[in-house]
């Protein structure tokens, strides 16, 4: 412990009341670069509820895996928590020390990180890595520790024989199932998986996905999946929040995203996947690039690309409309919710 | 592990001296029965008078290529058994003209070295490649060299396969210079500029003398298209072009390719580990397995009706964009086998949902289904 951390409050902290286990309130994280600062995450909101799995989509540089290292308040140095509030469990993690959040990340929040190859250490045994969270939080000694590690491989589907094994000797697809053992560690409340199938193969992907589906199911775990692919948020997530260069453009149930999609840019992103169970077409692109997040354009942010603009597009951000109840759409087609 | 990793290593490098008879692994015998072809060495007169016959740019037939491995001398005393990596055996195709063909499967199924070997950028250690009725291994040094401005490849990542200190004018004419393929500056220009445009990187004039850092991810694979493209190939062997793009850059790059096939007449062999966009710019699609294909056909109906269990699978477990589809999943266990110790008969057998006994005695033959579709199961026999 380094002397300048301090202590957790030795009181019972006071508990703040808010909506589900997770609450993410107006959230904006920005960087610090040599030209100014970049707005990643821009006025973020969601919640995520016990045992509830939610979507956080879009594509690349929309700020959706900033946001989630928000959450553990993992940013790189030159990264900031500007404003808003990460309510978890009754504690608000923005106000957290250092040392605070130490107590919280992987005890009760944890991640599973995309590429497992480097995310895990080359040159230490798997098993032991997946000890390792175990002997800081809960104070086992090695061999309990790895005892357990056995027990979480065995429940990730890897034979508890190779629990000594390098990550060099497991397959793509099992070093991704360690992960997720090593995520599990300290019977987390929250698993935050950042693009968990992103380089496996199609059959690993189902793989993991399912085995991502059973041990939600078994521990009723609370997951957020970050993804590109809106394929894989249909088919894994009960919600879904839908991210545009730094904002929230549209989030709801997936059923609410994948069948009555109303924000233009949702219904575009969504006709770019092809589904292969329907009739045959080429899948669309959506024209131009997404705005530089140095100097965000004023109003829309998506208004530069969108068919559908109207007056004020430019002008105004919109603000987010509920549409239908647990469906909201930040888009000036939809100022009044009827 | 140790055969996933040879699949996986880099190849080596194309340029190398390669003995036109094949190296010291070809069993292929001097004179084959059932070529067309009856020369010796082919020379660049034959290349240049060869033509497209009953509309098949490619006939692959027997295709295998085996990868030595390398053992310890102690290793070569005790059990003096030579092993291969099986990345392509015994494979089986044409490619025809003007078609976009997809070469689907999982990493290590050996659709990446299926493409090389085409172009002679891997060595095949059996079977043979005719191009226009032309067997590639027997090109000289000098017909390749023609042969090869004729069969360009695209990478999977455009940005380690460009050159970062070279402007796009140059990445483009390079292929032009080298082949000596333009008298003049004015000439050269033109060519250029019209493959840059067709590349779909508009006005051309715009981008000339950019480098590549300035472009984003899709403008550098348009590059690398439009590089291709330059020596008006007859076809261009596409590894996994948008495996590394944003799904709104990949599509334009997937509208591209179909584009320049109608426009240019280009013939694509498009190389995929993702069924769904073989699905969605294909004309046929061969699934292969371990070094197999497995099943063959027209792109709708081997997806409409696939008849081969591991396409079967496949097919089920990729994801699509609606929470409410009800279809079944069919999760294979474990992962694809190593390459070295291949399983007997069948080598989906240990991992098939529908086997029986037989399959792990019967090597599977392809089975005609209808039409253009065939698939190597025993069960549909």
């Amino acid at each position: 412990m380094s002397a300048t951390a301090t202590p957790a409050p030795a009181k019972t902290e006071e508990r703040i009341e808010h909506k589900g286990l997770l609450e993410v309130r107006g959230l904006c994280t920005y960087f610090k670069l040599s030209q100014g600062w970049v707005h990643a995450v821009e006025d973020v909101s969601f919640t995520i509820e016990k045992g509830e799995s939610l979507g956080l989509a879009g594509e690349s540089g929309c700020g959706k895996t900033t946001a989630a290292l928000s959450i553990l308040k993992l940013l790189p140095e030159n990264g900031r928590i500007v404003s808003g509030d990460i309510l978890f469990d009754g504690r608000n993690l923005t106000k957290r020390t250092e040392y605070g959040m130490s107590k919280i990340r992987w005890k009760e929040i944890s991640m599973i990180f995309q590429g497992a190859m480097n995310a895990l250490n080359p040159v230490q045994e798997t098993g032991k890595q997946v000890a390792e969270p175990i002997m800081l939080h809960e104070g086992l000694s090695e061999a309990k520790a790895l005892d357990r590690a056995r027990e979480l491989f065995e429940l990730v589907g890897i034979n508890p024989k190779r629990v000594m094994d390098y990550p060099h000797q497991l397959s793509g697809g099992m070093r991704q199932r360690a992960m997720i053992a090593m995520s599990l560690a300290c019977n987390p409340k929250l698993v935050i998986g950042d693009e968990p199938t992103t380089a496996l193969d199609v059959m690993v992907q189902a793989q993991i996905l399912d085995l991502i589906a059973r041990l939600r199911r078994e521990l009723d775990l609370s997951f957020i999946l970050i993804s590109h692919d809106l394929s894989v948020m249909a088919e894994t997530c009960d919600k879904g929040v839908i991210m545009y260069a730094g904002r929230v453009v549209e989030s709801g149930t997936t059923e609410h995203l994948f069948r009555d999609a109303r924000h233009p840019y949702t219904r575009q992103l969504i006709r770019a996947f092809p589904n292969i169970h329907e009739r045959r077409e080429m899948v669309s692109s959506i024209k131009g690039d997404p705005p530089n997040l140095l100097e965000p354009p004023p109003g829309c942010r998506f208004a530069p690309r969108c068919d559908e603009r109207i007056a004020g597009c430019d002008e105004v951000d919109p603000a987010a409309v509920e549409v239908t109840p647990g469906h909201f759409v930040s888009c000036h087609l939809f100022k009044e919710a009827t | 592990m140790a055969g996933d990793e040879q699949l996986t290593a880099p190849a080596p490098s194309a340029d190398r001296q390669v003995p036109v008879s094949g190296g010291p692994l070809d069993r292929r015998a001097p004179t084959e029965p059932g070529s067309t072809y009856t020369g010796g060495r082919v020379s660049t007169e034959d290349l240049a008078t060869a033509d497209v016959t009953d509309g098949v740019l490619f006939k692959i037939r027997d295709l295998e290529v085996y990868f030595p491995i390398h053992q310890s001398f102690v290793k070569s005393l005790v059990a003096p058994e030579k092993k291969y990596v099986k990345a392509v055996d015994h494979v089986s195709f044409d490619v025809r003209q003007g078609e976009i063909l997809a070469l689907v499967g999982e990493s290590g199924c050996g659709k990446t070295t299926t493409g090389r070997a085409m172009l002679r950028l891997e060595d095949a250690t059996g079977g043979h490649i005719y191009y226009k009725e032309l067997p590639v291994e027997r090109f000289s040094q000098k017909t390749l060299r023609e042969y090869r401005k004729k069969a360009q490849i695209i990478f999977q990542d455009p940005y380690n396969s460009i050159n970062p200190k070279q402007t796009i004018f140059d990445i483009v004419a390079e292929p032009l210079e080298v082949n000596g393929l333009v008298a003049t500056e004015r000439e050269k220009e033109e060519r250029v500029v019209r493959a840059i445009n067709e590349a779909g990187l508009r006005p051309a004039e715009e981008y000339l003398y950019r480098y590549p850092h300035e472009l984003s991810g899709g403008q550098r694979q348009r590059v690398c298209i439009a590089g291709a493209t330059v020596l008006d190939p007859d076809v261009i062997v596409a590894d996994e072009p948008v495996a590394s793009l944003d799904v709104s850059i990949r599509n334009d790059i997937l509208k591209l390719m179909v584009e320049q096939k109608e426009k240019l007449g280009v013939t694509y062999v498009f190389i995929t580990h993702d069924l769904s966009l073989a699905w969605v710019i294909s004309d046929r699609i061969a699934v292969m397995y371990l070094g197999r294909i497995v099943e063959i056909g027209d792109t709708e109906e081997v997806v409409s009706n696939p008849k081969h269990p591991y396409t079967k699978a496949l097919i089920s477990v990729i994801p699509v964009p609606d929470p409410l589809a009800k279809h079944e999943h069919v999760i294979l266990s474990g992962e694809t086998p190593n390459p070295v110790d291949l399983p007997s008969g069948c080598r989906f057998h240990p991992r098939c949902p529908e086997a029986i006994d037989a399959c792990s005695e019967i090597e599977p033959t392809d089975v005609h289904i209808g039409g253009t579709h065939y698939a190597a199961c025993i069960r549909l026999t």
